[in-house]
């Protein structure tokens, strides 16, 4: 069991309806690829938003990561669309 | 080449002796002020090097009234604070000066400066071009498009991933 905190961005936030949650995570789940598999669980909108044709990009603690990226105890994981600045 | 370039960097490790000023913030800027300032901080640079990103007018989706900037607070800052010292490893820089504003802003407006000083052109010219690509694909901020035809979540170009990627081929 750990617990991590959780941020969405932009689109995705506009579709998971907010911003960030705290949650605690089943044994094996610790890598991004294995959080977005157990948050597509959740129902039609994450299944949507994982495995559709968007893609999802993800941080750790502030530091874009792949998806085989794993986290710990604490961290913050934020998912957001690709990034459109400058 | 050099990879290590490519990796973020500790702060520690930027040269204490190169001038990077970056700021993340809501309020308009004067590019004006900005470049004097720029200038005073590294007295003796022979080149300065600049580039300003503003709101356009019209999209394809029709006209627009404003621009909403979202951005990832904490994680913004440092993304811009690590391609400032990607460039400043990677090009004989004296000083840099980035602003990157957030918010809603109108039509028009100025978004982005990337500044640059150096002893000479070439390396002030090249690192504000290598600054803006690695800014458009890396730096988490996101546009929305609002005008009379609503609003709008403004894509990711895969030609701004090529241009970054331009950067990793040998030279």
């Amino acid at each position: 069991m750990m617990k991590i905190t959780i941020l969405y961005f932009a689109r995705i936030k506009e579709v998971v309806n907010y911003s960030s949650e705290d949650v605690v995570l089943p044994e094996g789940v610790e890598t991004i690829v294995a959080l977005k598999s157990w948050l597509s669980d959740r129902g039609d909108t994450w299944q949507k938003l994982f495995n559709g044709s968007g893609v999802v990009r993800a941080a750790i603690n502030h530091e874009l990561v792949d998806d085989m990226a794993t986290f710990d105890e604490g961290d913050e994981v934020a998912f957001f669309p690709p990034v459109t600045g400058g | 080449m050099k990879w290590h370039f490519f990796h973020p960097l500790p702060e520690a490790e930027l040269s204490e002796a190169v001038y990077l000023n970056v700021s993340v913030q809501p309020e308009d800027f004067d590019t004006g002020h900005e470049l004097q300032q720029l200038r005073a901080a590294t007295p003796e640079a022979g080149a300065l090097v600049n580039f300003v990103g503003l709101v356009r007018e019209i999209s394809q989706r029709g006209q627009l009234s404003h621009m909403l900037i979202e951005h990832y607070p904490g994680m913004t800052e440092k993304a811009l604070q690590q391609i400032a010292g990607q460039a400043a490893q990677r090009w004989p820089l004296l000083g840099v000066r980035m602003i990157h504003r957030v918010g809603l802003l109108p039509a028009q407006g100025q978004i982005v400066l990337v500044a640059a000083t150096s002893l000479h052109r070439q390396a002030a010219f090249e690192a504000c071009a290598f600054m803006m690509d690695y800014l458009k694909t890396e730096a988490p901020f996101w546009k929305k498009e609002v005008g009379d035809f609503g609003e709008h979540w403004v894509e990711a170009r895969a030609s701004d991933e090529q241009a970054k990627q331009q950067w990793k081929l040998p030279r």
